[in-house]
């Protein structure tokens, strides 16, 4: 059994935690170092007995010294401070034409999705060099996703959405964790990335059993759950119109303004009366507890797929 | 002191102590019972408090021996899943509050606090005894649901899992944790009020020493912490009990609000559990290198500052929880800030030593290994504020070393440590030099072993509370297991011959260390009242040697006891 010590880095963050830890490994080993040699220094030369000398401290070691290491420390500090920060920074930058996936947490599995509506089960196929995004959202506690060979790791809460963005850069077979307490199986709720080569993710994605794409599923979730009667035109109630709403910022009722985006459909459809859009009474029931997690899924990305002008 | 007539013997003890001048000393002033579970005084409601700390580190102890052996082999053997779960469960509700939070406060601290400032007790002894008998029922409470079939969140209670998930005693537990807050609460208030009010004539507050800092920064955060702990549990017991939805996301409530609360005391708890041995290894340090303690008013800012600042990073708990990108950063600077005063009290006791007579006592070694325990358990908290480097390690291994480095590496080492230094006080009895030696060194190898495997997995990526795992890991985790072998055998080594020095030990002198503290000008044990006259004070702590000589050779007594008789 061969010993490792560093593990695998796979994907475009991993290369930029490296370089920090890295970086941080010498600073902290150069403190460590310094705070072992004096102390073992002083131990021995200062033992009782010993010849070395004793008496007044020297002038230098006095008041500026200790100034000195507290400067020190705090600049330090927040040079590393700065360069993590930044990284941050950098890291939540969107890119665009991201593979986008969606992630459902339930005790003790994950379940993912393409944009086609191909399904896994503790399982994540990706291709290398293409950057994903993942919608993650747990249907019962709070769940972790963790890829150490990505060196990402998100929690997944129920009610609300939250992502991660990588890029994979390696082919190959990583190991998925979830890493946020949730019960009983929690260590057995795990699975695997695997990231291949484009062609290679395209040949395994054909090859897949072709559900309906998510969008469809949610044109007939939209029909069926009597959405279409007010927002379609086609009944008595007054509704905004969803067609090419995606992306843009709507006014609200309250004069806020709010960026169309998964979160605000998520809120429109389970808390109707939270935001409402300007001009339209607030008369939409709410959904809370009808929809469950993967139908509203399904319920943003048919409304994002809508093109604008009719819907 | 031995050539004093006995009064009569008393249970445990071959022979009776007396106190000098023929005043008994405070365990043999009264007899039965109800002299020691009615008792107000402050040093036997410490010897109370030693007594119930010593059955819950067992408890807490024999968690941590279940995990390590389930984690053995990477498959379940010992325990089912829950089974796992509901250990580990225990180990940090126990650890946390019943044994760390009260640990040095509630032994040392009531036991040294009035000795240090020269007071005859706390001043609220009845506040005091209470607080031992709150501490009591909470442990009752907690033991109860340990035995009526545990606990299965972890230690931190995360919702919506403990209020609508859990199917354990999860509100017998958080009653539990209710209750021995204001245990705590009540100590806090007790030694904040003692030290503001019960200080000895010239006892200024810069010439306190800095155990008595510690503890009063300590109670400060205790005072100002814990109430938040108490709300946010008695949240957790509304949902779970009455169906009052504040976290459950269904009726739109916020689980992440949970973990702002809990946080909000929580990383205050870790420097409940670490200033007190702070003040512990000041105490230690500046004797066996009879110096004066480098940048004294350093050292007390140090302390404030992180009693402060410890209150505005609980944020860095929660960077992959779903809070903003921006508060995300804002708690990770703060962290980054509170390194600081952590550095400078190393460097401080490392400095402490330059110019020194230096021996190695057995308090010495814990102290030194408490140094160099404590540095390295800071440096790794310097990777958990970065960022990104957190989202790759936190809820692993690496985190789990970070705090155990801090509080078991740190805390109980300075526990030992001052559990040697001031045995002779309590007790009267001198321990066994070199069994004790040979703990302190066991405790920091056996420690080191068990907890830096601990760090690599972590980094490699092996997840916290997990029963089974990869096989990849499986090499650390047989190096930590048998780590805890050793250290489990430097815990239980101290408490076999400071046994047997209650009955076989030498007598204590008075001042066996030739230290400087005002409780050390009393006899070893102290008599009821503490002092045969009330001290006063005209001159700082740690006063080793003069100013502007540095100690001597050939005279350790050059030192100055801080009181002098009024």
């Amino acid at each position: 059994m061969d010993i490792q010590l560093w593990p695998v880095a796979a994907s475009d963050v991993a290369a930029r935690v490296d370089a920090i830890v890295l970086t941080l490994l010498l600073i902290t080993g150069a403190i460590m170092a310094l705070v072992l040699v004096l102390l073992l220094t002083f131990a021995i030369r200062y033992r009782r007995g010993s010849p070395a000398r004793r008496g007044e401290l020297p002038e230098l070691v006095k008041k500026e010294v200790e100034i000195g290491w507290t400067a020190a420390t705090l600049f330090l500090a927040l040079f590393i401070f700065a360069w993590a920060a930044a990284t941050t920074l950098g890291d939540a930058r969107p890119v665009g034409d991201a593979l986008e996936i969606h992630v459902a947490a339930k005790q003790w599995m994950w379940q993912t999705q393409h944009p086609n509506g191909a399904r896994e089960i503790d399982a994540l196929h990706l291709p290398r060099g293409t950057p994903a995004r993942l919608l993650m959202t747990s249907q019962d506690v709070i769940h972790s996703f963790f890829v150490p060979a990505f060196r990402i790791k998100q929690d997944v809460l129920p009610g609300r959405l939250t992502e991660l963005r990588f890029t994979p850069t390696q082919t190959g077979e990583f190991p998925l964790y979830c890493t946020e307490y949730c019960g009983t199986l929690h260590a057995r709720m795990g699975g695997t990335v695997t990231v291949m080569e484009p062609e290679d993710y395209g040949r395994w994605l054909s090859a897949q059993p072709q559900g309906d794409d998510i969008g469809h599923e949610g044109a007939a979730l939209f029909v069926s759950l009597g959405c279409s009667g007010c927002h379609a035109g086609r009944g008595p109630v007054r509704a905004p119109g969803l067609a090419g709403i995606w992306g843009r910022d709507v006014q609200l009722a309250d004069g806020r303004v709010r960026h169309v985006d998964e979160s605000y459909l998520r809120d429109s459809i389970l808390q109707p009366r939270r935001d409402v859009v300007a001009g339209y009474e607030p008369q939409m029931p709410s959904f809370s507890g009808i929809v469950g997690e993967e139908e509203l899924l399904r319920l943003v990305a048919y409304i994002r797929s809508l093109p604008g002008g009719q819907p | 002191m031995s050539d004093i007539a006995a009064e009569g013997p008393i249970p445990g003890d071959a022979q009776p102590h007396q106190g000098l001048r023929g005043a008994p000393s405070y365990l043999t002033a009264e007899h039965g019972l109800a002299a020691w579970f009615l008792t107000t005084d402050h040093k036997r409601i410490a010897l109370l408090y030693a007594a119930a700390l010593t059955v819950f580190f067992f408890i807490g102890g024999a968690g941590a021996v279940a995990i390590r052996m389930e984690l053995f082999t990477p498959q379940a053997d010992l325990l089912s899943a829950d089974g796992y779960n509901r250990m580990f469960t225990l180990h940090g509700t126990v650890m946390v509050w019943f044994f760390l939070v009260p640990s040095i406060p509630n032994t040392f601290g009531n036991f040294l606090l009035p000795l240090m400032i020269g007071a005859r007790d706390l001043a609220f002894p009845r506040l005091n005894l209470f607080s031992w008998y709150l501490f009591i029922g909470a442990g009752a409470l907690l033991v109860y649901a340990l035995v009526a079939g545990g606990v299965d969140t972890g230690w931190t209670f995360y919702t919506p899992f403990s209020t609508a998930y859990s199917q354990s005693y999860v509100m017998a537990a958080a009653l539990a944790v209710v209750l021995v807050g204001f245990s705590s609460i009540a100590t806090g208030v007790n030694f904040i009020a003692t030290v503001h009010m019960l200080r000895a004539p010239g006892m200024t507050w810069f010439r306190l020493p800095l155990l008595v800092w510690a503890l009063y920064g300590t109670s400060l955060v205790i005072v100002l912490a814990t109430p938040v702990l108490t709300l946010v549990l008695l949240l957790i017991v509304a949902e779970r009990a009455f169906g009052l939805p504040i976290f459950d996301p269904a009726y739109g409530g916020d689980p992440l609000l949970f973990q702002h609360l809990f946080w909000f005391y929580s990383h205050p708890a870790v420097y409940i559990m670490i200033l007190p041995s702070f003040g512990v290894v000041s105490e230690l340090v500046t004797c066996f290198s009879r110096r004066q303690v480098f940048g004294y008013t350093f050292m007390v800012y140090a302390i404030l500052w992180i009693a402060v600042v410890g209150f505005l990073v609980w944020g860095h708990h929660m960077f992959v929880s779903g809070q903003s990108l921006y508060a995300n950063i804002v708690f990770s600077f703060l962290s980054f800030i509170i390194a600081v005063p952590s550095a400078i009290k190393v460097f401080n006791w490392t400095f402490t030593l330059y110019r020194g007579q230096i021996t190695f006592d057995a308090p010495m070694l814990y102290a030194l290994g408490f140094i160099g325990l404590f540095t390295l358990g800071g440096l790794t908290g310097l990777f958990l504020a970065s960022v990104p480097i957190d989202v790759h390690v936190t809820d692993t291994y690496f985190v789990v070393a970070h705090f155990h480095f801090i509080m078991v590496g740190g805390a109980v080492s300075a526990f030992y440590g001052g559990l040697h230094f001031w045995w002779p006080k309590i007790t009267g009895r001198m321990y066994p030099d070199v069994w004790a030696r040979f703990a302190a060194v066991l405790m920091f190898f056996g420690f080191c072993f068990t907890f830096f495997p601990q760090f690599i997995m972590g980094f490699l990526g092996m997840p916290r509370r997990y029963q089974v795992y990869p096989p990849e890991f499986q090499i650390w985790h047989v190096l930590s297991s048998s780590g805890a072998v050793l250290l489990a055998c430097a815990y239980l080594l101290p408490m076999g011959y400071l046994a047997w020095s209650l009955i076989w030990g030498d007598r204590a002198e008075e001042d066996p260390w030739k230290a400087t503290g005002l409780e050390w000008r009393t006899s070893s044990p102290p008599p009821r009242d503490n002092f045969r006259t009330m001290p006063a004070v005209d001159t700082g702590p740690y006063f080793y040697h003069p100013d502007k000589e540095g100690p001597r050779h050939d005279e350790p007594e050059a030192h100055q006891n801080q009181g002098r008789e009024t």
